[in-house]
């Protein structure tokens, strides 16, 4: 009876929640229906010629250009998402003082997250470029010969991964900091006075301790950079020989220069449920893990 | 056992001294407290000691091994710490046998040691929890369990009662004694809290302003308090503390208070100024009496029970505390007599400084 009183007095308050309900419905929920219808369809920008059912994924999976981005995005995945959560956390705890020279060290370290992407991209070219460019310098000066990283279909992916690092690499250092910094004083003062070591304190207090936000790292990393786009781009065109394409680079030129926006939106499905497959799975592991 | 000698110990945060040249010997097996207000420096010391806190000048030995340079790991103490810092992530037992590991102490020996501690603390039916799932009270158990498995020279505990709540902080004060009893080993508590330092300590040390204002047993500190600030802070309540003018009597001090009554002392006169002093006396020495031969007004009346204080306004309006029996027919208002008795009397003089009967 409680209940029911309640929900029969309560439901003006849900007018508190109704402005971002809205904009959540208008901005999220309706262009991933449309996403979803769309991709059921063949058309182009002047409107739907036909639906065409799941014909546009059968495509896809038959598809040696997609397949090979897909194959892209995840090695681009395995190149970055463990490399920046190390990374991170490895600055997070060198620089987790609050002595003057980490202050310093945090804000050059998180500045090149602010950059665009057009500039981060146009800094690196400089570094790859074999003709004149930094570690092109540095090979001459070793006197070896200089590698074209960005046309070599072997090193050009590992080249666009260090990019992206360098560009990235602030976020997961800022939620590391964040974490270690609400780690209590007294737990390492406890582990101290039992004699743990630096590496037993990180294995034993520190990492337990965070994991919570290992695992945000991890599954933000994972969806941000699984829409790999902007630095292939304008470092590679997806190239040489494809190694470089990954799947919102063949989205974009599928939908906005071949104009096929059904296959486009299908193949926007599919990245879809990967990022949603592997954040889930990533949870559902560490989840698993915490309530052990 | 171990004793623990400061020689000379000096600590600054940025400029400010916060321990400054303190020497204190504490025996073997010993149970001492640091008593003080907050800020007094009492905890940096223990920290000090424990190693948590790197030590600016003088010297720490615990037993005969100089230990101020030593990592708190190497230093054979354990402590126990305000707000537990158990490791929340491991069970209980874990928590227990973590230091043990470390120093690779053997499996069986940690299954053993654990085991005791716990029976001897009763939370053996704990072991497999986290303490995230225990009461507050129970993590406090397990915190000394965990000293005790690791059979130091030397107990820390730094406020380990401040977060129980009353009930629990009286049964845990005597568990803490029972343990010193049981176990003989060495220990220091810091608190605020003058009951727990007078029901728990050997000695007290009371700390005061970055220094030592007293050292002595829990009566001594109480009869014989070597300042004003010790006279305040230990007993309740709180001391009354009047103006009066001191005068020779006989060899003793006679103190005559500003509305006239005079208050024939024990305390000898000998370095001893006449003139302006402050003339202490603990409540339980200014007793309601209907032969009384000092008039006061009782303000408030506060019934503990086995005992009833009265604070009183002499007739110079000079406030002042008194005790009357557990049922006392005194209430706000009345005029009533005091029967102060002055023998009991402590004087201060104008540095602070306590003097007391022979």
């Amino acid at each position: 009876m409680a209940t029911a009183r309640a929900s029969k007095h309560d439901w003006p308050n849900a007018l508190f929640v109704l402005p971002y309900l809205v904009v959540f419905v208008a901005m999220i929920v309706v262009p991933l229906g449309m996403g979803m219808w769309l991709s059921t369809t063949k058309g182009d920008l002047f409107g739907v010629e036909a639906n065409v059912g799941l014909s546009n994924f059968t495509r896809l999976f038959g598809d040696p250009i997609f397949l090979e981005t897909v194959k892209n995005t995840f090695y681009f995945v395995l190149l970055t998402v463990p490399a920046l959560t190390l990374i991170g956390l490895g600055l997070a705890l060198v620089l987790n003082t609050p002595a003057r020279w980490a202050t310093v060290l945090r804000t050059i370290f998180f500045a090149s997250t602010v950059l665009s992407v057009t500039v981060v991209t146009l800094v690196w070219r400089l570094v790859f470029l074999p003709d004149g460019g930094l570690l092109a310098v540095i090979s001459e000066a070793l006197g070896r010969t200089p590698i074209a990283f960005l046309n070599n279909p072997d090193l050009a992916m590992p080249a666009i991964a260090i990019t992206t690092i360098w560009w990235c690499i602030g976020l997961p250092m800022v939620l590391f900091l964040a974490a270690l910094q609400q780690v209590p004083r007294e737990l390492y003062e406890a582990a101290a006075l039992d004699n743990a070591g630096r590496w037993t304190t990180l294995r034993r207090i520190t990492l337990p301790a965070i994991s919570r936000t290992f695992v945000l790292v991890v599954i933000i990393e994972i969806i941000l950079q699984f829409q790999l786009f902007g630095q292939p781009q304008l470092m590679t065109l997806g190239g040489p020989n494809n190694a470089t394409r990954p799947i919102v680079l063949f989205i974009y030129e599928t939908g906005w220069r071949q104009w096929e926006l059904g296959y486009a939106a299908a193949a926007a499905q599919v990245l879809f449920a990967m990022i949603l497959i592997a954040a889930m799975a990533q949870y559902l592991v560490a989840s698993r893990k915490g309530a052990q | 056992m171990a004793g623990v000698t400061l020689t000379e110990v000096s600590k600054t945060f940025g400029g400010v001294a916060v321990i400054q040249g303190l020497s204190l010997d504490i025996a073997p097996r010993e149970f001492v407290v640091f008593l003080g207000p907050s800020g007094c420096g009492k905890s940096t010391l223990l920290r000090m000691i424990a190693g948590l806190e790197t030590v600016d000048g003088g010297e720490i030995h615990i037993g005969e091994r100089r230990v101020d340079h030593l990592p708190p790991g190497e230093r054979g103490v354990a402590m126990v710490f305000q707000h537990y810092a158990l490791y929340p992530h491991m069970t209980i037992r874990d928590n227990m046998a973590f230091g043990l590991r470390n120093i690779g102490t053997a499996a069986d020996e940690i299954a053993t040691r654990v085991e005791a501690a716990a029976k001897s603390l009763e939370i053996g039916h704990l072991l497999d929890r986290k303490p995230g799932q225990l009461s507050g009270g129970q993590r406090q158990r397990v915190a000394i369990a965990r000293a005790i498995v690791k059979q130091p020279e030397l107990f820390l505990f730094d406020e380990p009662l401040s977060n129980l709540d009353a009930a629990l902080r009286v049964r845990t004060r005597l568990e803490l004694a029972q343990l010193h009893q049981r176990l003989g080993t060495t220990m220091i508590f810091v608190t605020h809290d003058q009951v727990e330092a007078m029901t728990l300590a050997d000695r007290i040390v009371v700390l005061n302003d970055c220094r030592i204002e007293q050292v002595g047993t829990p009566m001594d500190i109480y009869l014989r308090p070597a300042t004003k600030f010790v006279a305040t802070f230990v007993g309740s309540p709180t001391i009354n503390l009047l103006p009066g003018k001191a005068s020779d009597a006989g060899g003793v001090a006679l103190v005559t208070l500003a509305d006239g009554t005079q208050l024939q002392t024990a305390v000898p006169m000998t370095g001893l100024t006449p003139g302006d002093t402050t003339i202490g006396l603990r409540a339980e020495h200014v007793r309601i009496a209907a032969d009384g031969a000092t008039k006061a007004t009782a303000r408030v009346v506060e019934r503990l029970g086995e005992r009833t204080l009265v604070h009183v306004e002499l007739a110079d309006g000079s406030p002042l505390v008194a005790e009357d029996a557990g049922i006392s027919s005194v209430r706000a208002g009345d005029v009533v007599s005091l029967n102060i008795n002055a023998a009991a009397a402590h004087l201060f003089d104008a540095d602070g400084v306590g003097r007391h009967a022979a």
